[in-house]
């Protein structure tokens, strides 16, 4: 193995780099310039970006365990522009005094996580998949109880970090079962091997449900909302889109190089956990007051649009799955980052508290109401085209009725996105939030969010550049 | 070679330990009994795992080595769980789930 073929991991190297260089960092900052490393940082990961988007060459690495295609490299690049939108976002949030001298673990846990998605998006074994996802979710517990001075921030860990126990040891159970089929865990060789066996079927069965907790899939949503509410927003935010958006990614892509034999089981799956995700995340989403528990309950709806590109199993299926996460991060990015930035400012999270917010503050109103429209997908703005793409995906394969539902359910959708709208410009308010000027990292935040739900919507060559590099069964 | 214990023995034995983690997972008041459970769900992958590795494919070490890894894994899941948990009885005086229960709808 040459120098050349190492540099095929050269997303996963370089963060690495930027880890270590924070690692390092924290030993030599002084106690004084500890706020200022925030932005040092932030620079540190937009370089990060920047370098992840030059062409990288494609290959598979350690006998197969680690596999670069241009789809992981768009994949990557795609959490890499997520990531630093929540790292712009938490930048105020970070300045405060009792984060001040933790402003190092911050990233370096967020950069771990990162890398870990990187790992579970390039295996091309399971053992690697499994480090991969254990990466991404144990530092995330952490994070999540990063607030270690507040009840909720303590509570929101314990329950990620139980219920992602629990899951991996599902989705192990049943990886031992295919073990046991087929007698290796390569991705390549159980694809070869087609089995059928009934204990093949109980061992996806088992995987499915892991992997439905890592994507917050009805049945096993239940700790979502209570982990987004508890822990800090840009957390919930990183949560609800980067790790929500690497599961379905590494989902989609062990869907359809793993197990296209029985492609007829888990169609079937998909279907009935697509219908009972969307519909109950809707139903939940509709008695929501706390803005976080709300976006949280919506991301839970979201994430049962996701399966409707999974179920085809055709290449359009997995173009759409692709370009619509994409969406889904500048459009949820948008919505955390308004309801993270009033937090901040005010401390209230409650949906009654954005009554008149369009008086005091049109601005943040006005983008409010973009991320709502996208995010029920009114036809200008991206989410319309990304759900447009979903249903095309799933009505290619003859998915009718499934279409027909989800289509109902994004009625019910939009009511509730409404409610938040109708509350910011037309409920009036004894005390509305009063006016208040962000600063500088949080407008570009938005900006940056902004301008991705407009450019999403309307680049055509995104689509099909995207297009280009997906495949299907 | 084989000491005469068939491999459904051990299959028995992990599906018994895996879902006995899953009832404590699901029925224990104490977190740190929650993530007690979580490792014997862990371990019984691990037998599952290991038995498979034996019995069928015994030319190759797959099995052994993600043995190996879950075990681990699943240390360094308990010693960030603890960690929190910690925190969770300076916070509530209490490591009884039904004392951290502020979030809820």
């Amino acid at each position: 193995m040459s120098l050349d073929n190492f540099l095929m991991m050269r997303h996963e190297l370089v963060l690495t780099l930027a880890f270590l260089i924070i690692l390092v960092a924290e030993v030599f900052t002084g106690e004084k310039k500890k706020e200022k490393f925030r932005g040092f940082a932030v620079v540190l990961f937009a370089v990060v970006t920047a370098i992840g988007m030059l062409p990288a060459p494609e290959g598979t690495l350690f006998g197969g365990m680690y596999q670069a295609g241009r789809t992981t490299t768009l994949m990557k690049n795609i959490l890499n522009i997520g990531t630093l939108i929540v790292l712009i976002q938490s930048f105020t949030w970070l300045g405060r005094p009792e984060n001040r001298d933790r402003i190092h673990e911050y990233f370096m846990l967020l950069i771990s996580t990162l890398l870990g998605m990187y790992f579970m998006i390039s295996a091309g074994h399971f053992l690697m998949f499994y480090i991969g996802i254990e990466l991404a979710t144990i530092p995330l517990a952490a994070l999540a109880a990063f607030e270690r001075y507040k009840n909720r921030s303590a509570e929101a860990g314990i329950k990620l970090i139980l219920s992602s126990s629990l899951s991996s040891g599902i989705l192990l159970y049943g990886l031992s079962m295919i073990y046991g089929t087929v007698g290796s865990l390569y991705f390549a060789d159980i694809a070869a091997r087609p089995s059928t066996a009934a204990l093949t079927i109980l061992g996806f069965i088992f995987f499915f449900s892991g992997m439905g907790f890592k994507m917050s899939l009805v049945p096993f949503h239940l700790w979502t909302a209570d982990v987004y509410e508890g822990a800090p927003v840009s957390i919930a935010a990183y949560l609800s889109v980067i790790s929500k958006g690497a599961a379905a990614f590494i989902f989609i892509i062990i869907l359809y190089n793993v197990f296209p034999v029985i492609i007829d089981t888990w169609q079937k799956v998909i279907w009935v956990i697509a219908v009972m995700t969307i519909t109950i995340g809707n139903l939940f989403a509709l008695r929501q007051k706390n803005m976080k528990r709300f976006l949280a309950f919506s991301s839970i709806a979201q994430a049962g649009f996701f399966l409707l590109g999974f179920i085809g199993g055709s290449k359009l299926g997995m173009t759409t799955v692709i370009y619509y996460a994409l969406i889904y991060i500048f459009t949820n990015l948008a919505a955390f980052g308004i309801v993270s930035i009033i937090a901040e400012k005010t401390g209230k999270e409650s949906m009654d508290d954005y009554d008149g917010l369009y008086r005091t503050n049109p601005k943040l109103s006005l983008t409010m109401m973009l991320a709502m429209f996208s995010l029920a997908g009114i036809p200008p703005v991206a989410g319309f085209f990304g759900k447009f793409f979903l249903f095309a995906a799933a009505a290619e394969k003859g998915f009718y009725v499934l279409v027909a539902i989800a289509v109902l359910n994004t009625i019910v959708a939009l009511y509730y996105y409404l409610l938040v709208v109708k509350a910011m410009f037309i409920n009036k308010s004894e005390n509305p939030i009063t006016y208040f000027k962000s600063d500088f990292m949080s407008k570009l935040g938005l900006a940056i969010c902004i301008a991705g739900i407009v450019v999403t919507g309307f680049a055509s060559g995104l689509f099909e550049m995207i297009r280009n590099l997906s495949y299907g069964i | 070679m084989n000491s005469g214990i068939p491999l459904e023995y051990y299959l028995i034995v992990a599906t018994i330990m895996f879902f006995i983690g899953v009832y404590g997972f699901l029925t224990r008041r104490n977190l740190i009994t929650i993530l007690m459970s979580t490792e014997l769900i862990l371990n019984s992958v691990n037998i599952n795992f290991l038995a498979f590795n034996r019995f069928l494919f015994p030319g190759k070490l797959d099995g052994h080595f993600f043995g190996l890894f879950v075990i681990a894994v699943a240390a360094s899941e308990a010693a960030v769980a603890i960690a929190i948990i910690i925190n969770i009885y300076r916070r509530f005086t209490s490591i009884n789930v039904e004392n951290v229960n502020e979030l809820k709808y």
